[in-house]
C-alpha cells in the first residue's frame, strides 16, 4: 500500500460520501467524550491525515481479533479506516508471504522510523521461544526489534493487553501481555475477546487528530471506552437493583429479561462499551441476547471462577478448606477442652484441706 | 499485582485460609466452652429449663426496662442500629445469599439493593456514633482496650468498602470488591480470637442463664 493518499481522499474514491465521513467523526468524537466543538478538527486531521505506518504482529492468538476488525459486518467506516490504514505488515491480510512479507515488515521499519504504529495481538511466549514463531523469528525478539522504533503500541485483544486465553492457568507457554515486555514505549490496552471494533478506530482517530494516545485507565485501557462499567450501564441493571434474577436460562425469569447476576454475569467488574456502544452496528450485546458477561476485557478474565458462578462466589472450591476447618478446629478443641478438664481434675485432687490448726494468728507486735 | 488478579487471590486462596482459620478458632472457642462441664445439680427442679433458656436467648433482645432504655437511649439506639442494619447487610443482600448458597448448598430471598444499602448508611452511621462516644464518654474512654479500637475498625471497614463498591466511589471497582473481600476475610481470621465471638457466645449464655432461672423457677 502506498503512503501518499490522505485518508478523506482515499476513502471517497471507496464510496464514502462526505456526510457519511461526518457522521464518523461525530460518533467517534460521542464515543470518546469529546465537545461536538472537536468534530471538525477530527474531520480535518482525518480527512488531510497521511495514513501512518501501521505494522501488526499476531502472536499467539487465535485471529478472532482480525476478524472483528474486518469483517464484523457490511463494510463500515471502521472497517474502511482500518482498511486504509497503511498496514506494512500483517500477516493475515497482506497478500506476500514468506520472505517478501519480512522484506515488507523491515522495509516500513526502516522507513518510517519511530513514526510507525505497532499493533500487537496474541500474547507473547516467555516458556520456550518455539512456542510461537513467525518465519523463525520467536514473538519476543520481534515484538522487540519493532517495538524499539515505534512511536507507540496498541494492544488489541486481551491476549495482547494482558495474556488473555493463553495466560489462563496453567498457562502452559508462560504467555505475557506486550505491557510485560516493552516498557519504555506508550501502550494502549485495546482488551476484549473480541474488542468493539469502533474502539480501535477510536484510538486511531485519536492519535492521528492529536498526534498523541487518549487517555488511559488503571489498566492502559481509554477510558473513553473502557470508562463505563457493564452493569452500571446494562439495561437489565433496574433488576438487579430490584431483586429480579434468572435462576436458570430458561426460567420464568431469563424470560422476562431478568437480571443474570446468579447465572454468572461478570458484569460488575467488567469495563467495556458493549452496553453503550453494542455489536454488529449496534444490534446487540451478549447480556441483551440472554447470556451474562464474560467479563473479556479484564485481566485473567477466563480464571474469574467459572463463567457460570455468581461474582460472589469464591473461585476455588471452599468445601476442602472448610472440611478441613472442621476437622482440625474439632479436634484442637476436644483436645484443648480434655487438657482443661485435666487441669480441673488435677486441682480437686491437689486440693488440701484446711483445718483449724493450720491456720495461725499474727499478734500484733 | 493488578485489580484481577488481586480479586482473583481474595476470592479464592484468600477466601479458603480466612474460612479455614475461622472454622478452627470458632470450633477450639466453642469446644471449650461446652466441655468446661458444670456441677451435677442436686437439687430437685422446679420447672423445665428449655423453655426459659429459649425465651431468653430472644427476649433479652428486647429493652429490659423503660428506665434503662432512657438512662442509655444513645447507645440504645446506636446499638440497634448497628445491629440490624449488619444482619440486614450480611444475610439480606443478593451477592452475600449467593455466597452463602454456594457453601451451604440453599439460599433465601433478598431485599432489594437500595433497602440494604440504606440498612448499610445506618450501620455506618451508628458504628461511627459509638466510636465518637467511646471516644468522648471518660468512663467508656477508659474501660476501652486497643482490642475495642480492632474490632470497630474490622467491622467498619467491610461496610465501608462494601458500600464505596456498590456506589463506585473513587476507586476502580474491582479493587473496591477485593478490598471489600479482603477486609471481610481479616474480619473472619480475628472473629474468634476477639470478643467478636460474641455473635455465637451470647446465644449460649442466654440459653444457660435462661435455663438455670427457669430449672430455680424464678424468672430471668
Amino acid at each position: 500500500m502506498s503512503n501518499n493518499k490522505p485518508l478523506g481522499q482515499a476513502l471517497r474514491e471507496q464510496g464514502v460520501s462526505r456526510r457519511g465521513f461526518l457522521k464518523f467523526c461525530a460518533t467517534t468524537a460521542s464515543l470518546m467524550a469529546l465537545p461536538p466543538s472537536m468534530v471538525p478538527a477530527i474531520a480535518k486531521a482525518l480527512e488531510s491525515a497521511r495514513r501512518p505506518s501501521v505494522i501488526w504482529l499476531s502472536f499467539q492468538e487465535c485471529t478472532g481479533c482480525t476478524e472483528s476488525l474486518t469483517r464484523s459486518h457490511a463494510p463500515t467506516l471502521e472497517g474502511l479506516i482500518f482498511d486504509n490504514i497503511s498496514l506494512d505488515y500483517h500477516h493475515t491480510l497482506q497478500a506476500a508471504s514468506g520472505e517478501a512479507a519480512e522484506a515488507a515488515r523491515e522495509a516500513a521499519m526502516e522507513e518510517n522510523k519511530g513514526k510507525y504504529l505497532l499493533v500487537v495481538d496474541g500474547s507473547i511466549p516467555l516458556g520456550n521461544p518455539g512456542y510461537s514463531t513467525i518465519a523463525g523469528i520467536s514473538n519476543l525478539e520481534m515484538l522487540e526489534e519493532v517495538a524499539e522504533h515505534a512511536a507507540a503500541i496498541i494492544a488489541v485483544g486481551t491476549c495482547a493487553a494482558y495474556g488473555g486465553l493463553p495466560h489462563a492457568n496453567p498457562n502452559p507457554t508462560g504467555a505475557v501481555s506486550v505491557e510485560e515486555i516493552i516498557k519504555d514505549k506508550p501502550i494502549v490496552n485495546v482488551p476484549g475477546c473480541p474488542p468493539i471494533p469502533v474502539v480501535i478506530t477510536g484510538v486511531l482517530a485519536h492519535f492521528l487528530t492529536f498526534g498523541k494516545l487518549p487517555e488511559l485507565d488503571h489498566l492502559g485501557r481509554p477510558l473513553s471506552f473502557y470508562g463505563n462499567n457493564i452493569h452500571d450501564r446494562c439495561y437489565r441493571r433496574p433488576f438487579y437493583d430490584k431483586g429480579l434474577f434468572a435462576n436458570t436460562f430458561d426460567d420464568e425469569g431469563a424470560k422476562k429479561g431478568w437480571c443474570l447476576y446468579k447465572l454468572g454475569c461478570k458484569g460488575p467488574v467488567t469495563y467495556n462499551a458493549c452496553a453503550t456502544i453494542k455489536w454488529n452496528d449496534g444490534t446487540s450485546f451478549p447480556i441483551e441476547a440472554g447470556h451474562g458477561c464474560l467479563g473479556c476485557s479484564e485481566p485473567n478474565f477466563w480464571d474469574m471462577g467459572g463463567f457460570y458462578n455468581a461474582l460472589s462466589e469464591s473461585t476455588m472450591d471452599l468445601s476442602k478448606s472448610a472440611a478441613v476447618g472442621i476437622a482440625a478446629g474439632a479436634a484442637a478443641g476436644a483436645a484443648s477442652g480434655l487438657l482443661n478438664r485435666r487441669k480441673k481434675s488435677q486441682a480437686a485432687a491437689a486440693h488440701e484441706t484446711v483445718t483449724v490448726k493450720d491456720l495461725t494468728r499474727e499478734e500484733p507486735s | 499485582m493488578n485489580s484481577a488478579e488481586f480479586l482473583l487471590w481474595v476470592r479464592g486462596p484468600g477466601l479458603n485460609i480466612a474460612l479455614a482459620i475461622f472454622l478452627i478458632g470458632m470450633l477450639i472457642r466453642l469446644l471449650e466452652i461446652f466441655m468446661l462441664g458444670r456441677k451435677q445439680n442436686l437439687a430437685e427442679l422446679r420447672a423445665n429449663g428449655v423453655s426459659a433458656g429459649l425465651r431468653t436467648i430472644f427476649s433479652r433482645s428486647t429493652p429490659a426496662d423503660k428506665n434503662s432504655m432512657r438512662h442509655s437511649m444513645f447507645t440504645f439506639i446506636a446499638g440497634y442500629g448497628f445491629h440490624i442494619g449488619l444482619f440486614v447487610v450480611i444475610f439480606l443482600l443478593t451477592p452475600h445469599i449467593q455466597l452463602i448458597q454456594s457453601l451451604l448448598g440453599f439460599g433465601w430471598p433478598a431485599l432489594p439493593t437500595p433497602v440494604v444499602d440504606l440498612f448499610t448508611v445506618i450501620a455506618l452511621i451508628s458504628l461511627m456514633a459509638l466510636l465518637w462516644r467511646r471516644l468522648t464518654h471518660p468512663v467508656v474512654r477508659y474501660l476501652s482496650t486497643p482490642q475495642d479500637y480492632l474490632v470497630w475498625a474490622a467491622t467498619f471497614v467491610p461496610l465501608l468498602t462494601g458500600y464505596m463498591s456498590y456506589h463506585h466511589l473513587w476507586f476502580p471497582y474491582s479493587w473496591l470488591l477485593g478490598m471489600h473481600i479482603l477486609s471481610v476475610e481479616f474480619l473472619l481470621i480475628i472473629f474468634p480470637f476477639t470478643k467478636l465471638t460474641h455473635a455465637f457466645t451470647l446465644f449460649i449464655s442466654r440459653w444457660y442463664t435462661g435455663m438455670m432461672a427457669g430449672e430455680k423457677g424464678v424468672a430471668s
